[in-house]
């Protein structure tokens, strides 16, 4: 079930934000423009890509412009500068997120991420090395995944059980939008390898007990995968107080560019796995009759990288941490605990996810009674905002509630209460277009 | 406002009152297709007697869109053969086309009757696959209760 937002009498109160939203503003290009005949652009579809500032698109530049180069090849004066940025730009990030940088592996994005993982452990049932065979899944081995999770941490999980015969098991969801841990010590036990689980949902907004979950995980020696795609840009983050095995994330949803994401892994895990692509600059020795493989992180890292990206990435991470990662946090609940009273003040409006601001980050998905998602999402684009509609690569979640689809808006470092304002208003414009009310 | 070059008040009376909506008997050929962008569904059957479409039945779920490009469908192509539906559904297939080319529109008023109405759709190519559902069903199930047939 569903359940309606009533917070009778709260009313909807802007207390002062933490991030100068004017100042933010005018480092982002696009927030410039207009959009749909003149109108100011209200982007509140950050959980789906951000926009970038211009320091990111000054830092890929900068790259192209004065040291482009591969790293990791050549000797000359501009693949020694390209090396170099391209690894500081990994300790950047590494620190981002309290992580060495022998720990950070670029990918293309948290997709990536994880579908390396989930090769690399089916990979390792072949693998020649013994020592690359500790993880190896298996026929009588479970996989345990949550019923919120995005695609990108179910469908490789999925296939992992197909190829190796293993076994999906997964957590389910309470009806106010949070996972349901009564059965987690049956569901989780001896023969669980790996436990996958999103630390911030990209559909309903909950943030999840991963103590909880990452205590039992352990407790009967499984492996946990966090994904931060919806949590690393929104609050601060610590691999070692999480405590997980490996925790994956976008540059892209973190003002960073497209096409670079980050596997964050245990050493000593990662220099367990085998690989999952292969190719250049990923070896120690190569012969016909066969190879052997780089140490981490460059064992995962085949082919010439996405080096203009990384160091784009890097100029994200300083630019949130110049904005300070706990007021990037308090701001998204502020803004959070706003949209969530002027929701409740609209008669019909029904928010799919948690109804207050407790565990909870800056997605709100929701159904407009009479209107589709859809049409939701037409009337609002025509007065500017664009917010995500659809199931959100989440089927299984939208299904659970019962709703064919949601609308959804995400909140992120430039948005201020003009917006939250505007969406209230454009969906009472669609209540009054449908003629609903 | 754009909003009412698309929501033309035709869609909207088709969405709230939809014509020949529900599962009926007997067909032939039933299918089943979805939108996977936006999880939009429709199951359709078709009915044949000889070569001419008999009936059409559908349940569905999904936007205003494709719930009135259905019903619009359901009265284009009940009595046509099934040549004649397919046909039809290229006028269709071209109208989605016209990014908003309303020239288009007026060549096939005679086509296409209340489908026409769709013309302001095909300047948003998001939701032309939510207009196009019902027809790529129909498309599916006949080839399949024609070949069923011969």
């Amino acid at each position: 079930m569903t359940q309606t937002v009533s917070r009778p009498g709260t009313g909807a109160h802007q207390t002062p934000l933490p991030l100068d939203v004017g100042a933010i503003r005018a480092d982002f290009p696009i927030l410039s423009r207009t959009v749909r005949d003149g109108k100011r652009l209200v982007y509140l579809d950050s959980g789906a890509t951000s926009q970038k500032p211009r320091q990111v698109l000054d830092a890929e530049r900068w790259f192209y412009e004065n040291i482009n180069a591969a790293p990791h090849r050549g000797a000359h004066q501009l693949a020694e500068q390209a090396t170099g940025a391209y690894e500081a730009a990994r300790v950047t990030i590494g620190a981002f997120i309290g992580a060495p940088e022998n720990e950070i592996v670029f990918t293309r994005n948290s997709t990536e991420a994880i579908n390396l993982v989930a090769y690399a452990l089916s990979n390792a049932v072949t693998a020649k090395e013994p020592e690359l065979r500790t993880y190896a899944v298996g026929q009588g081995d479970e996989i345990v995944v949550t019923e919120m999770e995005h695609h990108a941490n179910l469908l490789p999980w999925q296939q992992l059980c197909e190829r190796t015969g293993a076994t999906l098991r997964w957590l389910g969801l309470t009806d106010d939008g949070r996972l349901d841990l009564a059965d987690l010590t049956t569901v989780v036990n001896e023969r669980t390898k790996l436990v996958a689980v999103t630390q911030q949902s990209n559909i309903l907004g909950t943030i999840n007990p991963l103590d909880e979950i990452i205590a039992r995980a352990h407790e009967v020696g499984a492996l946990v995968l966090v994904d931060g795609a919806q949590s690393v840009p929104h609050q601060p983050i610590d691999v070692a107080e999480i405590g997980a095995d490996f925790l994956v994330f976008s540059g892209h949803k973190m003002l960073g560019p497209t096409g670079v994401g980050v596997l964050w892994g245990r050493y000593d895990v990662l220099d367990a796995l085998p690989p999952f692509l292969t190719g250049g600059s990923m070896i120690e020795v190569v012969r016909m009759e066969g190879s052997t493989f780089a140490a981490p992180p460059q064992r995962f890292e085949a082919g010439v990288p996405m080096t203009a990206q990384v160091i784009g990435l890097a100029a994200a991470v300083e630019y949130l941490q110049a904005l300070g990662m706990d007021k990037v946090e308090a701001h998204e609940k502020a803004l959070t605990g706003y949209a969530l009273d002027k929701l409740a003040e609209i008669p019909g409006v029904t928010v799919i996810g948690p109804p207050d601001t407790v565990a909870r980050g800056g997605a709100i998905s929701f159904t407009v009674e009479g209107i589709h998602p859809h049409d939701v999402g037409q009337v609002l684009d025509d007065r500017g905002i664009a917010v995500r509609v659809g199931h959100h690569c989440a089927w299984p979640v939208v299904r659970r509630y019962g709703v064919p689809a949601t609308t959804r808006a995400t909140f992120y470092v430039h948005t201020g209460y003009d917006d939250i304002d505007a969406l209230a208003d454009g969906i009472r414009a669609a209540q009054k277009f449908f003629g609903t009310v | 406002m754009q909003l009412e070059n698309m929501y033309q008040e035709i869609i909207l009376d088709h969405y709230r009152n939809p014509h020949g909506r529900g599962l009926r008997e007997p067909f032939e050929a039933e299918v089943h297709h979805v939108n996977p962008t936006c999880g939009d569904e429709v199951t359709l059957r078709v009915h044949l007697e000889g070569d001419t479409i008999a009936d059409v039945s559908y349940e569905g779920m999904g936007c205003s869109i494709s719930q009135a490009s259905v019903s619009a469908m359901y009265d284009l192509v009940i009595g046509k053969t099934v040549p004649q539906a397919l046909e039809t559904g290229e006028h269709f297939m071209t109208l989605m086309q016209a990014k908003g080319d309303l020239s288009v529109a007026e060549k096939l008023e005679d086509e296409l009757e209340d489908a026409v109405a769709f013309a302001g759709v095909s300047k948003y190519p998001a939701r032309i696959k939510c207009a196009l559902m019902s027809w790529m069903a129909l498309k599916d199930a006949s080839a399949r209760a024609w070949g069923g047939q011969s």
